[in-house]
């Protein structure tokens, strides 16, 4: 089954609310060697205005990522998880995620682009905080393969 | 004062088997191509390699001292050209060079060269940041 080109403009529902932890944002920043001390230390980053730790920029995956399985969880998709390969990503943020925070996404597909066999699908995770605030939109262009 | 062609930030960082791990478990993305060879070799790959998003995520970190402040990020975009094959012994070194590209009303462009060995691994890594 071909990507289904019928997946752009589909409205998905908000993911359900990822509660930002403390330690969760610790443990991100160890993972990706962040080791500054506003990812770590509350204080350091009560000292630059927040409310808590700062997660790294790249954190905003974990909640697109649960927006992604949406995706892939559709029966008309045509995407299946070992055809595709991750090509690009962009961030664009109205702020630093920080623990404490109530986030959801909502995807979007905005494109879906075939050469030859392959599909070049690009979506969006918008995501916003308990207060409806927009926080960040994640875009993914994933590359997904031909039939083997 | 920043300049184009400044270079803010470098590093390397050493990758092995453990950072991937501890990566899957602090992302929640357990594809086996990122810590099983048996898997990785059934699909037709190198080896085990290192999650694009790691790359991605400890590459935009080399500038965040430099920042002072993360909020500074207004966005940041890749695209991933080369995968890194993690070694089971000896694992991968990747080399982080952050240098300003262009500056304009709305802040400076850094580019992200993220090398392992010769390999260019992302390529288009730009972070647009807002000068304090």
């Amino acid at each position: 089954m071909p990507v289904n080109p019928e997946l752009v403009g589909r409205a998905f529902p908000p993911t359900a609310p990822y509660l930002v932890g403390r330690e969760k944002v610790r443990e991100f920043a160890r993972a990706v060697f962040a080791d500054d001390p506003q990812h770590l230390d509350p204080n350091a980053a009560r000292a630059l205005g927040y409310a808590d730790v700062v997660a790294p920029p790249t954190f905003a995956m974990i909640v697109q990522d649960q927006t992604l399985q949406q995706l892939l969880a559709e029966p008309d998709s045509g995407i299946e998880l070992a055809r595709v390969l991750h090509a690009e990503q962009r961030f664009s943020y109205s702020r630093p995620i920080v623990a404490g925070d109530e986030l959801t996404g909502v995807l979007s597909v905005t494109g879906i682009r075939t050469i030859g066999g392959n599909a070049m699908v690009t979506s969006e995770a918008e995501i916003r905080d308990a207060a409806g605030a927009h926080v960040v939109t994640a875009t993914s262009v994933l590359l997904v393969g031909e039939e083997g | 004062m920043t300049a184009v062609g400044d270079v803010v930030a470098e590093r390397s960082i050493h990758l092995s088997r453990a950072s991937l791990v501890r990566y899957a478990g602090a992302s929640g993305d357990f594809n086996p191509i990122h810590y099983s060879d048996h898997v990785a070799g059934a699909v037709g790959l190198p080896g085990v390699l290192a999650h694009g998003m790691l790359t991605m995520g400890l590459a935009v970190e080399t500038i965040v001292p430099w920042l002072g402040d993360a909020g500074r990020i207004l966005e940041y975009g890749v695209r991933f050209k080369n995968p890194v094959v993690v070694d089971p012994e000896s694992g991968a070194e990747l080399r982080i060079v952050a240098k300003v590209g262009a500056i304009d009303d709305r802040g400076a462009r850094v580019d992200l060269t993220v090398t392992h060995g010769e390999t260019t691994v992302l390529v288009k890594a730009h972070v647009l940041v807002r000068l304090a």
